[in-house]
């Protein structure tokens, strides 16, 4: 079977641009009233994933201050620090480590109910550059029950390679992201606030050759039939992604400082995947201490059109991906955390918080095979056969600890 | 053409929202101490929220449209 995907014509998005500004125009245009900025804080986070070979921690910390009563700057500092023996790397290379740091900084402006919102991101690895560029702006209306959002990110990404640990000079891939955004938060009656997001992405390769293209993994290969064994070569992936989101959150008061909240999403792809999630949290307050939540998740994908675990010979397809994220999968997770309100006398302090939570995540893949474990494994039979290993699953802990100071 | 249905959509909300400025809130100030309680927060740890989408979207093939409106709530 060949997969024929239609290109976008990348010009599109000038119009869309420039649709999306009309609309912003018209949103900045109506009748003004006023809102709040956001809270002056600092939050200092520790983060924690554990899961498929792969170990990624780091802090991140954010601190918010106003200036005036218009503006708010906000800073924002990440780290990733990697370790990774995933399946992925199993399969075509040797375990390896890196970092990630990512810094941002926005501005918000206040003007009347109207904020004007940008920021921009820069993520940099050895191997990876990202800026990203955000522009927004959100109004509210009928006494502020309603508020009504629009955002626009455009990002430019530099993909690399390493061999053997050393940046690759000749491989040098550009890519273009766009996002827009819509969405709308409605205070719906006295105990129940509802949220409607629309999202609307692209991505693109830019200043491509024949054969290349900067959306996939660089280092992962795609898996055919050879000679009766599984064989490896580089995937082979379109030059665009298009994507849409529609998404809900609704979150209901309990009695006794509780709330419940649904979130439901689903999502589409100009490769074929079809995803949706829905989660459900609680929230419990005890006399405004400790804060409890629990919530449940689960989420499931179809395959993206050219995902297969094994191809049945060489260049089946145009386009050929093993990427355990484009195939057909479903996952549930749960999370447990805790809040707890300090009561400290700062000066210059008016609320600190410690916090910690822990969620579990587990992925069970219908259609990605776990081959670079079970190669050597012998199966009572003696021996799988290829394409029929035993499928692959995920257990990963995910834990963040943070504290927060609002003054 | 999906964007552009959006910004379509977008400007008919202005539209109806601009035309609508006489609709009085049907809940009042003194009936938002729920809706003010912060476990009503959507977005009450960003740094932490921020965090775990960014968690979902690296193991998951869909990503978007899963943040709040932002711009409060209309609470203060």
């Amino acid at each position: 079977m060949v997969v024929t995907k239609p290109e976008m014509n990348f010009k599109s998005d000038m119009k869309n641009i420039s649709a999306y500004l009309l609309a912003l125009i018209a949103l900045i245009s109506l009748p003004l009233y006023a809102a709040v900025l956001p809270d002056e804080r600092v939050d200092a986070l520790e983060h924690n994933y554990n899961g498929g070979g792969i170990e990624v921690s780091g802090p991140s910390v954010l601190v918010r201050k106003n200036i005036g009563n218009s503006v708010s700057v906000s800073a924002n500092y990440y780290v990733d620090m990697v370790s990774s023996a995933s399946i992925d790397v199993l399969a075509s290379a040797s375990k390896y480590s890196e970092e990630r740091k990512q810094k941002s900084i926005g501005f918000d402006y206040l003007h009347e109910r109207t904020t004007y919102s940008i920021s921009y991101i820069t993520s940099d690895e050895n191997d990876y550059h990202a800026k990203t560029y955000n522009l927004g702006a959100s109004q509210t209306f009928f006494g502020d029950l309603t508020t009504l959002g629009f955002g626009f990110t455009y990002g430019q990404d530099v993909v690399g390679r390493n061999i053997k640990g050393v940046p690759d000079p000749d491989f040098h891939l550009d890519k273009d992201r766009f996002k827009y955004n819509l969405s709308l938060s409605q205070i719906v009656t006295k105990n129940m606030i509802a949220n409607l997001s629309l999202e609307s992405g692209s991505e693109a390769c830019v200043h491509m050759q024949e054969g290349q293209s900067c959306l996939n993994n660089p280092y992962r290969g795609y898996s055919y039939l050879s000679n009766g064994v599984r064989a490896l070569l580089p995937e082979k992936y379109p030059l665009t992604h298009n994507s849409d989101a529609a998404g809900l959150q609704v979150v209901y008061h309990l009695p006794y400082s509780a709330a419940i909240r649904f979130d439901g999403r689903i999502f589409k792809d100009s490769w074929g995947v079809k995803a949706h999630n829905e989660e459900i949290r609680y929230t419990q307050d005890f006399k405004k201490d400790l804060l409890l939540e629990l919530k449940y998740r689960v989420y499931s994908q179809t395959a993206a059109d050219f995902y297969s675990d094994l191809f049945p010979y060489k260049d089946a397809q145009n386009y050929m991906a093993r990427d355990k994220e484009l195939s057909p999968f479903s996952s549930t997770s749960f999370g447990v955390g805790l809040s707890y309100t300090f009561h400290w006398n700062i000066p210059g302090i008016d609320k600190s918080t410690a916090n910690l939570y822990w969620d579990h995540i587990n992925i069970q893949y219908d259609d990605f095979r776990d081959y670079a474990n079970f190669v050597q494994v012998k199966a009572p039979n003696g021996g799988y056969k290829v394409g029929e290993e035993p499928l692959y699953r995920l257990d990963a802990d995910v834990i963040r600890f943070f504290i927060s100071f609002w003054y | 053409m999906i964007k552009s249905r959006f910004a379509l959509f977008g400007l008919l909300g202005c539209v109806l929202l601009s035309s609508c400025s006489a609709i009085k809130p049907w809940v009042k100030p003194y009936e938002r101490q729920n809706i003010a309680d912060r476990v009503m927060d959507m977005n009450r740890d960003p740094v932490s929220e921020s965090y775990l989408s960014h968690v979902h979207e690296a193991r998951e093939g869909a990503s978007g449209a899963d943040g709040a409106a932002g711009g409060g709530c209309g609470c203060n």
